[in-house]
């Protein structure tokens, strides 16, 4: 689903906005029964988003974060969320998302440490989300 | 760099020190946590980049926002600035150290620590009252 819409945020072009709807399973590890826990004595939380990641004529490189979320030490370590939608808006700068068949959503997480180094992982496995060639007319999101 | 703001918590809190490394080939990507300079201001400020638009040639422009913030940092940006670029980052955050922020968590996973903490504030109030 794309909408052309003025990013009244932003400077007063048009440029694509997209919308994206997504479901995230995951489970963290955390120590329980046996297995290894990503949160050993010096992690604090995990910083978790998803990004959009896309080539466009306009820029050869483009990420936009759509969701993200803190997961604190001690927190459910399953999640299971559905049927999301971005947290922030997904403007592209220009009109590159039209027909776009390359757009490609990654899971990624700040480890953030109670003292030390504060690495970045990208989760392995991406899913694809093929833009439509038109625009969508319709105001309801 | 000492770090003021509540912008950045629960990772960062008042008092924490930052480390930072500034290369500035190293690439900036979503997801990291850059110290960058509005022009006229002269405290840096210390977000993550929440979007990137860059060309084929490196030159990059970039929205940050602060995880504790509901916004992104437009509103913080200069008049009329919609971006940061490459020239506005100090230096990109890679490691930190808890300044007094250690003390409490020392304090709350480890009582006989609090006890003994808060046994020699008294012992220390005791005897300075002589």
């Amino acid at each position: 689903l794309r909408k052309n819409v003025e990013d009244f945020t932003g400077p007063r072009e048009r440029s694509d906005l997209g919308f994206v709807t997504f479901d995230i399973t995951a489970d963290i590890l955390n120590g329980k029964n046996g297995l290894r826990t990503i949160f050993d004595w010096n992690v604090k939380q995990l910083f978790l988003y998803l990004s959009a990641e896309y080539s466009t004529k306009n820029n050869a490189l483009n990420q936009v974060v759509l969701w993200d979320k803190i997961i604190l030490r001690g927190d459910n370590p399953r999640l299971v969320l559905k049927d999301m939608k971005s947290k922030y808006f997904f403007f592209d700068d220009g009109n590159g998302l039209k027909g776009n068949r390359n757009v490609t959503l990654t899971l990624s997480w700040n480890v953030v440490p109670n003292a030390g180094i504060l690495p970045l992982v990208t989760g392995s496995g991406h899913v694809s989300v093929p833009f439509p060639d038109t625009y969508e007319m319709t105001k309801s999101y | 760099l000492l770090f003021f703001s509540g912008s950045m918590e629960p990772a960062f809190h008042r008092g924490d020190l930052l480390f930072l490394t500034n290369q500035i080939e190293d690439p900036i990507r979503v997801g990291e946590i850059v110290v960058f300079r509005i022009e006229g201001r002269e405290i840096p400020i210390v977000h993550r980049v929440l979007k990137i638009h860059e060309k084929q040639n490196g030159d990059i422009k970039f929205l940050t926002k602060g995880d504790n913030n509901a916004v992104d940092d437009r509103g913080l940006y200069k008049r009329g600035q919609h971006w940061l670029e490459k020239k506005d980052v100090v230096g990109r955050a890679r490691g930190f150290v808890p300044y007094i922020g250690i003390v409490t968590i020392l304090m709350n996973d480890y009582p006989k620590f609090k006890y003994a903490v808060l046994f020699l504030l008294g012992l220390f109030v005791l005897v300075h009252r002589e």
